[in-house]
């Protein structure tokens, strides 16, 4: 549960109001379209994709077609890296040429996951369009790239950590915000 | 944590987390391998050197596409195209390929302990491709990844073992591995083919018939008979062999009724294995071959993908 010092921007009501409103803006503003499909970027982006699919389902009747993103090998700083990163599945079951998709993650903050994410996806074919809907936009981008769908905008400096949490993996829905005077120094950076 | 070394030399000192993490890291890899463009980025800029001093066509095409379906710039060499038919020794080949900064080494070597010689002496990682007798890892790893796809890899399975276990290094790489993953080994082979000592090893059960390695076993693993050996008469004839030893659509029967059939490869059809049992539907033989990519792309990944 919330620890001591952390700011919380959500609980999990207000994830399911984001969540719902989010839904409603990849509907209208792809309204019409015959090939739209959700693409989750693990873990947690493809937690909210799947509700993002429950969503609409149950608002729309209409079932998205659900893809699952593991961006380890389109890493731009895996030269870097002290040790290895988990390689995980990667399932795009629909063709992806001439389809709309919209990727989806918890936190937008430098842009370089997005980044690997549309060059992962590209691989696997030539979509129309690609949107992206993210939980959290941080601000602080290191790369061009911009959210189509915002749930909740939270302006944080790079030393503060910005934390989502999702029930599917961490037991419970939230969002919050520790501010850099209290990130302990070990910590990684909260994405 | 994971697999964090900087070699990869052999399954014997591999603990069950580095085996599994391996393993699951591979299960990821295969999917690459049905996408309309198989390459990812992921060791883009770096250099793996094959270097291959026994005749290879399965391994080293396997490395080689492994490295170039991950943007690695795959170089190979064999031994007789090289400089040591000019008489070169392998440190000094190795320390001449050291001197061109590859990042990973894959060797495969006729005496035992090259690789770990090489590794030694080598700022890069080296993957042990074969050396000698002792120990093929990546065969045994993708072994383990096509035994997954059928069964549960943990105590309770029964794997046999059969041929010449003396001589392979395959063997000796999945008995290791099988057995610090506490699955019950069971090997069978003429005598002459049998390493002394092997019943004294806790998790391995030796049988002198083959009927009674595969009563009830859910794996088999048939080995391949080094007809090139032949001329040290390891037994009498090639026909005796088969009719030993050989596994034919009979003998399978006496396993488990979904046991899967194994092989790595070249097959000698009729001696170690018939064309029915090898082509039939328990036989895994193709997988195993589709698999190695996977695994050698995850073993790449995992030593190349590293900062230094």
């Amino acid at each position: 549960m919330p620890k001591m010092n952390e700011n919380r921007i959500c609980d999990s009501q207000e994830m399911d109001r984001l969540m719902t409103q989010v839904a409603a803006e990849i509907m209208d503003r792809n309204k019409g379209c015959q090939k739209l499909a959700l693409v989750g970027i693990l873990t947690r982006g493809v937690c909210l994709a799947r509700r993002l699919q429950k969503i609409i389902s149950e608002t729309s009747g209409q079932e998205l077609p659900l893809g699952i993103l593991d961006i380890t090998l389109y890493r731009d700083d895996l030269a870097h890296a002290t040790h290895h990163p988990i390689v995980r599945k990667t399932e795009i079951p629909f063709c992806l040429d001439g389809a709309t998709v919209v990727l989806v993650d918890d936190v937008l903050y430098t842009g370089r996951t997005v980044r690997a994410a549309m060059d992962g996806l590209i691989d696997f074919g030539r979509p129309q369009s690609i949107q992206l809907a993210v939980l959290v936009d941080r601000g602080c981008r290191e790369l061009p790239i911009a959210a189509d769908y915002v749930g909740v905008e939270v302006p944080a400096s790079p030393q503060d950590r910005v934390m989502v949490r999702v029930e599917e993996s961490d037991g419970f829905d939230q969002v919050t915000v520790t501010p850099r005077s209290l990130v302990s120094v070990s910590s990684s950076r909260g994405e | 944590m994971g697999f964090n070394r900087k070699d990869l030399l052999g399954t014997r000192d591999l603990s069950v987390v580095e085996i599994r993490s391996l393993l699951e890291s591979a299960e990821s890899f295969k999917e690459i391998a049905e996408r309309p463009l198989k390459k990812v980025p992921a060791l883009r800029g770096k250099t793996v050197v094959n270097l291959f001093f026994e005749p290879s066509t399965r391994t080293r095409t396997s490395f080689e596409i492994a490295a170039k379906r991950l943007s690695a710039d795959a170089v190979n060499m064999s031994a007789s195209t090289s400089s040591v038919v000019k008489g070169e020794s392998l440190i000094d080949t190795v320390e001449n390929i050291q001197a061109m900064a590859p990042d990973i080494v894959v060797i495969r070597h006729g005496y035992v302990g090259a690789a770990h010689l090489v590794a030694g002496r080598i700022g890069a990682s080296v993957v042990n491709a074969g050396d000698g007798a002792n120990e093929h890892p990546t065969q045994a790893l993708l072994d383990l990844l096509t035994i997954a796809e059928h069964k549960k890899l943990e105590p309770g399975l029964t794997v046999a073992i059969i041929g010449d276990i003396a001589h392979s290094r395959v063997a000796r790489s999945n008995i290791w591995a099988l057995i610090t993953l506490g699955i019950t080994v069971r090997v069978c082979a003429p005598p002459t083919m049998l390493p002394r000592g092997l019943e004294n090893i806790a998790g391995i059960q030796v049988c002198r018939r083959p009927e009674e390695a595969l009563a009830g076993a859910d794996v088999v693993m048939m080995l391949r008979i080094q007809l090139e050996r032949q001329d040290r008469l390891l037994f009498p004839s090639i026909r005796d062999y088969a009719r030993i030893f050989g596994l034919n659509r009979r003998r399978l029967d006496l396993a488990c009724p979904d046991a899967i059939v194994m092989h790595p490869g070249p097959m000698n059809r009729g001696v170690e294995i018939t064309s029915e049992v090898a082509d039939g539907e328990r036989a895994v033989i193709l997988n195993q071959v589709s698999n190695g990519v996977a695994l050698r792309m995850a073993v790449l990944f995992m030593l190349g993908g590293q900062g230094t």
